[in-house]
């Protein structure tokens, strides 16, 4: 399939040998922008990671298609505020794909990064230190680096937190610049009215996909309950899952109104 | 003026060993001074220390071997750097231990075996030079070695610079654009060692992080950028090479805790007066502007 952009096939991610994603089946259309809920501990920042490659899959794989670049926007970002760097010098960090270890960076590099600050409303703020800028301000700091970065491929993992109403519409502006220029889009979001007014599709997680689809029939109530009944504890004497017998209790419980149709994504 | 030129440049003009001496510690410096400014930022400092302590069994067996010999002495205080620098990476990243524990056990362990080997061998002399260096009996041998220890590091330091601050800055993202945040880390763990073995012979193992450590973190307190921060610290170390040289010869001191002292008083300086220190933080903050 030319149009899709990623591929779990069977993915089953975690850490010691719990699972955090349980046998994900599924597809990511090119240009698509689905949003990722869930409860606390279903899997979301886990799947993430599986995705970008930081986490390695238990079993099963995530495809990407040839020659997809990922940008990603962690939510617990392992940023050290206390290091003397300016906002430029954190934005360029962005240049990496474009000039790697030890390409030069060229004045129209330079213009980049201005850019980016512009778009995301941080216009001459290049010289300011990192440790100087507040919440927010670090986040579109942050949002100017996955721009720059000019991947087709965009990972966000809970980018509105801490930020204000103003700012999240900013960001959802250039999501959705972003979206029509056709790139992909996850967004681990909490907010569900947000998720309704603003994404095309919703992966609904509860360690397995409750629900996956178009938002309006992934977020219906029956879902949400189902997703809600989800428990969050690692159970330390749960039953190993055997190859063979995990077939049940996947998705295949599932009630009519998750099947849809086409190749884009599914319920698995 | 010629007071001033008794003072400031006799002692290098009229001695070959003050020369020496000179151009050593200079080199050092600059090799060693951005490496500190890093393991400060990487919040490591204190982890210079404890691998210059680890390096004191493998510079202890080349002595045991070969006498008070610079290179078996170098190579051995590599080793016994490595292994530690290793050994706590690995204990660290593959058990539920903490990287400032498995460090800490694993160069007392190393530091007590270094004290043992000497001991065995040598006099407590022997033992003072090890531990303290001797910044005036520095040979070509020495200086070859020095110099060679500090082109490697600044060509390692210029190759992987954006990596570096990337890795300092922003693991998890370097890791998501690259795979080079692990090989980056222990590089760099390479060239502290490197430059640990190379302070020893003139500093002795316990003064060579003081020249790493001081100068970095007294360049912290003038400026908020990395780049002039090295440069400011690799410029305090020439100067506290050059007071503490002059220091110990006017005043018959041992030179390397002159040396080091001269960079501690740099540090208290910059506390005080830096452009980040305390006075301009606490007093002089009167004035602020509207936006």
């Amino acid at each position: 399939m030319t149009n899709t952009c990623l591929t779990f096939r069977d993915l089953t991610l975690g850490y010691g040998s719990h699972p955090a994603i349980h046998h994900l089946d599924g597809t990511i259309r090119k240009g698509s922008l689905t949003a990722v809920v869930g409860a606390n501990g279903s899997g979301k920042s886990t799947l993430m990671k599986g995705i970008v490659g930081v986490l390695k899959p238990m079993a099963g794989e995530v495809i990407r298609a040839p020659g997809v670049r990922a940008a990603y926007l962690p939510q617990q970002s392992e940023l050290d505020r206390s290091f003397p760097a300016r906002v430029v010098d954190l934005v360029s960090l962005g240049l990496w794909p474009r000039r790697g270890l030890l390409g030069r960076y060229t004045r129209e590099d330079r213009d980049d990064v201005s850019k980016a600050l512009m778009a995301v409303g941080l216009g001459g703020f290049e010289k300011r230190p990192i440790d100087t800028l507040s919440g927010g301000q670090l986040q579109r700091t942050l949002f100017a680096r996955v721009l720059l970065q000019d991947a087709d491929l965009i990972l966000l993992d809970e980018p509105f937190n801490a930020v204000d109403a103003k700012t999240v519409g900013d960001l959802i502006a250039l999501i959705k610049h972003w979206h029509g220029e056709e790139r992909t889009i996850m967004v681990v979001v909490h907010d569900l009215d947000l998720v309704r007014q603003n994404f095309p599709e919703t992966l609904l997680l509860a360690r397995q996909p409750i629900a996956w689809g178009e938002t309006r029939e992934t977020l219906k109530p029956e879902n949400l309950l189902r997703a809600r009944r989800f428990h969050e504890a690692w159970e330390e004497n749960a039953p190993w899952c055997e190859p063979g017998e995990d077939a049940h209790g996947h998705g295949h419980d599932h009630d009519h109104h998750d099947h849809h149709h086409g190749v884009g994504p599914r319920a698995a | 003026m010629d007071t001033l030129y008794g003072l400031f440049i006799a002692p290098f003009a009229d001695f070959g060993f003050m020369q020496r001496a000179l151009v050593g510690s200079l080199m050092l410096s600059l090799g060693a001074c951005p490496i500190g400014v890093f393991l400060m930022l990487r919040r490591m400092s204190l982890s210079g220390d404890a691998m210059a302590h680890a390096i004191l069994p493998g510079a202890a067996a080349g002595f045991l071997f070969y006498g008070l010999e610079i290179l078996p002495m170098t190579i051995g205080g590599l080793i016994a750097g490595v292994i530690v620098a290793l050994g706590a990476g690995a204990v660290s990243r593959f058990t539920i231990q903490r990287e400032d524990a498995s460090m800490a056990a694993f160069y007392l362990i190393s530091l007590a075996i270094g004290v043992l080997m000497v001991s065995i061998r040598g006099s407590s002399v022997d033992l003072m030079h090890v531990l303290f260096g001797t910044v005036l009996a520095l040979n070509d041998e020495a200086l070859t070695l020095i110099g060679g220890i500090v082109v490697v590091t600044l060509v390692s330091l210029a190759i992987f610079w954006r990596a570096l601050v990337a890795e300092c800055l922003d693991p998890l993202f370097l890791r998501s654009v690259s795979r080079l945040g692990s090989p980056v880390h222990f590089i760099f763990l390479g060239l502290v060692v490197l430059n640990l073995v190379g302070g020893f012979q003139a500093l002795g193992t316990l003064l060579s992080v003081g020249l790493m450590m001081l100068p970095a973190a007294a360049a912290r307190f003038w400026t908020a950028r990395v780049e002039p921060m090295c440069v400011l610290a690799v410029l305090i170390g020439f100067a506290s090479c050059v007071a503490g040289l002059l220091l110990s010869y006017h005043a018959s001191l041992p030179s390397g805790p002159a040396i080091i002292l001269s960079a501690g008083v740099v540090y208290f300086a910059s506390i005080l007066f830096g452009t980040r220190g305390i006075l301009r933080a606490r007093i002089i903050h009167h004035r602020h502007r509207t936006a």
